[in-house]
């Protein structure tokens, strides 16, 4: 990846789309420290990441894979995130909303796909920070449990947080994202509102308009 | 004239009285004020009484059947002038004496006490310090050195003196004696028919016991550790070993017991302990090893040139780095119902005999032989595997080299 | 600032605690406590003789110490992947990640050691034995072994993505410094016996860790049989405190060597 230039303004749903090997994930790697740039700089609340790891408590990450130590019950993880994070958090408030109360003496390997992703996501959401970074936030979900994290993301905006968000569930992010942010071959191909999208690839519905985007033909 | 007749008579009756043995005394403050004054004035079986004190006296010759016995130990001080006490008549007893300051020669052995051409001899509960050799038995018979202490301090082999030396002396009992920090704690030379019993010899620069061209003589329950080597027995025949422990005798060249063209001999109930070679036989025959322990050695065994009729019978071998060392493929002694911790088989009959014969000679012995440093490879896994393919077809061992019938269990 | 520091080796303590939590409760910990306890069982029954069996032991800790260590550590790395991107993501420091799930495998590892060989022994009078020292050597120099070669399988899967790869490369480590470095060794010191070899046989043992831990093993159960050499630098080393203290000191140096390239690389790497 390289020139990618991106400036996020406080508040907001940001949905970072764009093909598989696009640079999606490498970004959100970037932000969290856990790819390291050879060039460039990344600033998130004003500090620079560089040889930092104290603003990663700026930032709550649900990872694309849910998958936890095998041999710890949820209730230790939760603690143990809790421990090492050392905020204040709303981790029993989630465990109601998901109904997760009769798994927490299970053990992660025990779980379900679905349940394990429940975990995951109370796990990025018990605390209040200023930065989501949501990875594919949806995979194996229930409905009731989808609306659940619907209705999380839409509080935390309302809250005036900043959120990325990746997903492959085109739905998912029209009904959700403010604004676009389409990645290819590393670099920002497209930013802008869902509107000013339709409007430049001159379609109707949201999916077409990704699929025509991705034709660089177009615009050579 | 009648005075003289008197003077006779009490003369007379004084030599009478001598004959039954007087005492005489021997201290600063007595008429008699030096040994040597009191071996002229004696007569023959006397007993010269030998007050405690500080005698600066060498060179003196005990040549009547005299006893001299010290009283607490008095000190005979040679002040490093030669030899001490020379013993040149049968029957002399030198009992309690502390003697020092013995003169060191290259040309001489002074010894502290020497007995020559006599019978009948006992020297016991004597002290010897700072000497050059100890006790000097020449061409001397029917004696015992019984119960003495000599303790040297010797640094170097070539300015320093044996302990206890028998040189062509017959049927001589050395017993209870405690030799250190000499050359040779005891030293046989052309002796035959020699008991040395419950000595112990340690901290030796040589060895701990040395025989050379003696037959017919045993040792039992002596303790020989920390000597440059434990016990040489070379050249003789009809040695019987018993009983005895050898410990602690580490160095390149060093050993338990080294046997060097001994026939005919006896080794039963020794403990062979922590040497760097138990035993180093070389040119011996038909010499019987029953009942011995060698344990946490070097090498328990190290066999070298011809060795012919020799039987290894129900010894332990103990947690030995090696056990047997050959360096020849040519094998004709027997190995039989000896107990090896390194032994690897089973006993599915239960009868206390493994099943598989025990082949007490590794490869890597071999290999160490020829080159020294790689015995820094021991318990190597590497070595493990090359041992191993050794045993299950020996190519450089000897084929024949087992024990039949190794003994599940430690032999009491 | 002080904050800082104080929130670095916290939370590899953090870390250490739900590693080995996670180790303690996993089958392959059981699995190789087991190993151990039926291990020492098995020898003692067999030998009825306890210095027998440490002897033996101390012939398979070193070679079977380190394969295990080296296949737990390349396994923990590989299956703990997705735990330590969760924990990347958390405000915590990189090293303190690696160092704390590193301390959690090798010391959960040592502690199976010590437990499955140390409840057999003390059942059969470890106490009332002399060879209490000699097992007391075992257990120390096994627990360096599990340090050096956990350190040494965190280092080869950090540097390999592939599973495959890393799992490959730490196996042919471990079989080169148990079996093919000896091999090397032993022929390069015959084809050279014409020359004084002393120090190169002493510099060769501190380059393996194996050997180094055999080493230790020989200076407390064949001083007899080293002491019979004549080179006076083996004398010198194997004849005084200073093999001993030698030997200790450059173990402790191949444990720190390799958590701090575990550490430094851990710094730099791409997850």
């Amino acid at each position: 990846m390289n020139n990618l230039d991106l400036d996020v303004e406080n508040g907001g749903i940001y949905a970072v789309l764009g093909p598989n090997g696009s640079g999606k994930t490498t970004l959100i790697k970037s932000i969290l420290g856990m790819v390291i740039m050879d060039d460039g700089q990344i600033e998130v609340s004003g500090q620079s990441i560089k040889n930092n790891w104290l603003y990663r408590k700026e930032i709550n990450y649900l990872p694309q894979i849910a998958n936890f130590p095998g041999n710890l019950r949820v209730n230790e993880l939760i603690k143990m995130i809790k421990d090492l994070r050392n905020k204040n958090n709303r981790a029993d408030e989630l465990i109601q909303l998901f109904n997760l109360n009769s798994f927490l003496d299970k053990k992660l390997s025990t779980l379900s796909g679905g349940t394990k992703q429940k975990v995951n996501i109370l796990l990025a959401f018990m605390f209040d920070s200023p930065v989501y970074i949501l990875d594919e936030p949806t995979t194996g979900l229930d409905p009731a449990a989808l609306l659940n994290l619907k209705d999380l993301i839409r509080k935390e905006k309302q809250a005036g947080k900043t959120i990325l968000i990746t997903s492959h569930i085109l739905q998912f992010v029209e009904e959700m994202a403010d604004q676009i942010i389409y990645l290819l071959e590393g670099k920002i191909y497209f930013r802008g509102t869902m509107q000013s999208l339709l409007k430049k690839t001159h379609q109707t519905k949201f999916d077409h308009a990704i699929a025509a985007i991705a034709i660089p033909s177009e615009h050579v | 004239m009648k005075n003289t007749y008197l003077l006779v008579f009490l003369i007379s009756i004084c030599s009478m009285q001598n004959v039954d043995a007087s005492v005489l005394k021997i201290c600063a403050a007595c008429p008699i004020k030096s040994i040597k004054q009191g071996i002229v004035q004696a007569n023959a079986n006397d007993t010269l009484l030998i007050k405690k004190g500080v005698y600066k006296e060498f060179d003196i010759q005990v040549n009547k059947p005299l006893t001299l016995l010290g009283e607490n130990y008095p000190i005979i001080d040679g002040s490093d002038q030669g030899e001490i006490i020379t013993i040149t008549a049968d029957n002399v007893i030198v009992d309690g004496l502390f003697i020092i300051n013995v003169g060191t020669s290259y040309t001489s052995d002074y010894a502290a006490i020497r007995v020559v051409k006599s019978k009948h001899f006992i020297i016991r509960n004597v002290v010897l310090e700072k000497l050059f050799f100890g006790i000097y038995l020449e061409k001397s018979s029917y004696g015992k050195v019984y119960h003495n202490k000599i303790i040297g301090d010797a640094v170097e082999e070539f300015n320093s003196g044996n302990g206890i030396q028998l040189w062509y002396s017959n049927n001589i009992t050395v017993e209870k004696n405690i030799v250190q920090h000499v050359r040779d704690g005891i030293y046989l030379e052309f002796s035959d028919d020699i008991i040395i019993k419950d000595n112990i010899s340690t901290n030796n620069i040589r060895y701990g016991l040395h025989f050379m061209f003696s037959n017919n003589d045993s040792y039992t329950g002596n303790t020989f550790e920390n000597n440059g080597a434990g016990v040489a027995v070379m050249f003789s025949k009809k040695i019987r070993m018993h009983n005895n422990v050898f410990k602690k005798n580490w160095g390149a060249a060093s050993f338990g017991l080294l046997l060097k063209e001994i026939n005919d001999s006896e080794i039963t109930g020794n403990t062979f302990e922590e040497n760097t070679v138990g035993i180093s036989i070389e040119g011996s025959n038909r010499i019987d090893y029953k009942n011995n322990d060698f344990t946490n050695n070097g090498w328990a065994l190290k066999v070298r040139g011809a060795c012919y009729g020799n039987s290894f019978i129900a010894n332990n071998f103990l947690y030995n780095s090696f056990d047997v060392s050959y360096n020849s493929k040519l094998n004709d002694n027997l190995f039989d119902q000896n107990y090896w911790s390194n032994y690897t088989g089973y006993d599915l009959n239960k009868n206390g005999i493994g099943d598989i014969p025990y082949r007490p000679v590794k490869l890597f012995s071999y290999i160490v032989n020829r080159t020294p440093e790689t015995i820094i490879l021991l318990r190597s896994l590497f070595m493990d595997i090359i041992d191993f393919s050794e045993k299950v077809s020996p190519v450089f061992t000897p084929d024949n080299l087992q024990d039949k019938n190794p003994s599940m269990k430690r032999i009491r | 600032m002080p904050l800082r520091q104080l929130q670095y080796p916290l939370n590899m303590f953090k870390i250490l605690k739900y590693s080995f939590f996670d180790l303690m409760r996993s089958r392959w910990s059981y699995v190789y406590f087991m190993f151990y306890l039926l291990l020492g069982f098995v020898l003692l029954f067999l030998n009825n003789d306890i210095s027998k069996a440490v002897i033996t032991l101390m012939n398979i800790i070193i070679v079977l110490v380190p394969l295990i260590a080296t296949i737990f550590g390349v396994m923990y790395y590989y299956n703990s992947k997705e735990f330590t991107e969760l924990l990347l993501a958390q405000p915590v420091k990189r090293t303190s990640i690696f160092l704390g799930q590193y301390l959690g495998v090798a010391g959960s590892l040592t502690l199976s050691l010590i437990f499955g060989l140390g409840i057999p022994f003390l059942c059969y009078g470890l106490f009332r034995s002399m060879v209490i020292w000699d097992f007391a050597l075992l257990l120390v120099v096994g627990g360096f072994l599990t340090m050096i070669f956990t350190a040494l399988a965190f280092n080869i899967s950090l540097s390999n993505e592939n599973k495959i790869k890393g799992f490959g490369y730490a196996v042919l480590m471990w079989l080169f410094l148990a079996v093919i470095y000896d091999g090397i060794f032993l022929v390069s010191l015959i084809v050279f016996e014409e020359y004084p070899l002393d120090n190169f046989s002493l510099a060769a043992t501190m380059l393996n860790p194996i050997d180094l831990s055999r080493t230790l093993i020989l200076l407390k159960l064949d001083i007899s049989a080293l002491l019979g050499y004549t080179g006076a630098v083996f004398k010198q080393f194997f004849g005084t405190n200073l093999g001993f203290l030698v030997s200790l000191g450059t173990l402790i140096l191949w444990t720190v060597l390799p958590i701090s390239r575990l550490m430094l690389k851990s710094k730099r790497k791409d997850f």
